[in-house]
């Protein structure tokens, strides 16, 4: 395939795009953030991984709309919604209540809100649980609450802050086959942000590897292996253990 | 069911802990006995005292002579009509507390600007004992009811504001984020967010400013004292006081103790306790 045709095709499909974005906090001396450019494509599953301190929170922010003071340019096609590692549901309401509040704040009928969450939480497998309070709930279901509340908010992107970093491995591990499928599902852009390598490449379609003070892009990999997949396959294996190495090179150069 | 549902349903049964509270309802619930129990300690101690010391009779009347000298005032109306007429300007004065306190420790809790004008004089006036606003207030409002509910808010709204501000100040950051990811506006984020996620600390603030409501209406209707105020509990104390009946003197207190007690526990303590289990917190 011609080289410009895919390029034209992905200017069209631009869910995001970043040229140049720069942060510098005031408080500390160094640059957070360097140069970043993005381009994610509509309905792409972005993975970035970097060691700490690489500016992937701060980059989440600024992506998100949080933070808005930053040099260079960020656009979004869609709307976005950010999910964080601690499930982030508001304690004193209940699941189905937290599943709703975001289209409450949009003003939707009470009816059809309660409705469409409820539908959600289903296909979810949390029809049992309508009524509990977050606290009730093991950690991977609390995250899958999260999930529903995020797609009850209709953004056709979500970012997600190393969501299932506080999640042992077997619940991670089914959490991945759930994400997968409701990305493809729902057709969403999802910008996945996590330090775990494997995790990367068993949800990515593209994995970018960052630096850490200041966060750069370094290096990028295309995974072109099919859904669903594992974590435990060889070529997801062997991918990873290509950008480990990359990434421990990087991270010895701070040491 | 597909697989993934499979393996949720699955790992979800085997996080989810076994029912804990399948102990016996008669032991469970022992415990709210435990209050008789300590009445009736603090009782006998009295009668024991009574008894065995040299106490003359119209300094330290006996448990028995208490609750006689309060049985008198009950069939006379004179009880029920005082023990209403303090409950019932607590209540208003309270209410009045609330309603201007609530706009004030969320202005300060939300803006430092005013918070760091305002909060050392919140701070002045919940150090100062309202008792000492009574002569201010006599003068400024003269006897009337208007002077006892100024001497309730002086008392009661600090309380309620530093409540207030405290538990903006414990709010998590991460909920005022969740505000903004999901594009709450202003009063979205005050209604939705910041109020429930304060509610703990604006209750502890509520109960204290109750209390100190409370103290300060006994301590204004002690100190002034007019026919054209009624007869309440504190008004009813000071009867005693005058006539050297120290039965209707210790009755009063106990009565004063006894509302103080109750309004706790009817009202406080299940709003606390829902509060508590809906968060996950230990109670």
């Amino acid at each position: 395939m011609p080289n410009n045709l895919v390029s034209a095709e992905t200017e069209v499909d631009s869910a995001l795009s970043l040229i140049g974005v720069s942060k510098t906090f005031r408080s500390t001396e160094g640059k957070i953030l360097d140069n970043i450019n993005l381009d994610v494509k509509t309905g792409e599953f972005l993975s970035i991984v970097g060691a700490s301190g690489c500016g992937k929170s701060t980059l989440l922010n600024i992506i998100c709309g949080l933070d808005k003071d930053y040099q260079g340019t960020a656009t979004k096609a869609v709307p976005s919604t950010l999910m964080f590692q601690d499930s982030a549901l508001l304690p004193w309401l209940s699941v189905l209540q937290n599943v709703v509040l975001p289209m409450q704040l949009q003003g939707r009928p009470k009816a059809e809100r309660t409705e469409i969450a409820k539908d959600l939480l289903t296909r979810m497998d949390l029809r049992n649980v309508f009524d509990k309070k977050p606290h009730e709930l093991s950690g991977g279901m609390r995250q899958r609450v999260a999930i529903a509340r995020a797609l009850a908010q209709e953004s056709k992107m979500i970012l997600m802050d190393e969501p299932f970093g506080a999640l042992d491995a077997i619940t991670r591990d089914v959490l991945h086959d759930e994400l997968s499928k409701v990305w493809s599902e729902n057709k969403l852009t999802v910008v996945f942000v996590t330090h775990n390598v494997r995790e990367a490449v068993r949800l990515g379609q593209r994995v970018i590897l960052m630096s850490s003070r200041p966060g750069t892009f370094i290096k990028e990999w295309v995974v072109d292996m099919p859904e669903p997949r594992r974590i435990d396959t060889t070529a997801v294996a062997q991918m990873a253990s290509e950008i480990t190495d990359e990434l421990r090179k990087e991270i010895r150069r701070h040491g | 069911m597909d697989e993934i549902s499979e393996l949720n349903s699955g790992l979800d049964a085997l996080e989810s802990g076994t029912d804990k509270n399948d102990r016996n309802i008669l032991l469970r619930n022992a415990f709210r006995l435990y209050p008789i129990i300590s009445a009736l300690v603090i009782i006998s101690i009295w009668q024991l005292v009574v008894t065995f010391s040299h106490i003359p009779n119209y300094k330290l009347p006996t448990p028995l002579q208490v609750f006689d000298s309060l049985h008198r005032e009950s069939s006379q109306g004179a009880l029920w009509g005082a023990i209403r007429t303090s409950v019932t300007r607590g209540a208003i004065g309270f209410f009045f507390a609330i309603a201007i306190a609530t706009p004030v420790g969320l202005l300060l809790g939300l803006d430092r600007r005013f918070r760091a004008v305002f909060r050392p004089i919140l701070v002045g006036l919940q150090q100062l004992p309202s008792v000492a606003w009574v002569p201010a207030a006599v003068i400024w409002f003269g006897l009337s009811p208007v002077t006892i509910y100024a001497v309730i808010m002086l008392g009661a709204v600090p309380s309620i504001a530093n409540g207030l501000i405290s538990g903006i100040d414990q709010m998590p950051p991460i909920v005022t984020k969740v505000a903004d990811v999901m594009h709450a506006n202003q009063w979205q984020k005050i209604r939705y967010f910041i109020l429930p996620s304060a509610w703990v600390g604006y209750l502890a603030g509520l109960e204290q400013g109750w209390a100190f409501a409370w103290r300060s209406l006994m301590a204004a209707e002690l100190i002034a004292v007019s026919p054209s105020l009624g007869i309440g509990v504190g008004q009813l104390l000071d009867i005693g006081r005058q006539l050297g009946d120290m039965s209707l003197v210790v009755g009063s207190i106990i009565v004063i103790m006894v509302i103080g007690i109750t309004i706790e526990k009817i009202i406080f303590s299940p709003i606390r306790n829902r509060a508590y289990r809906n968060r996950g917190l230990a109670i």
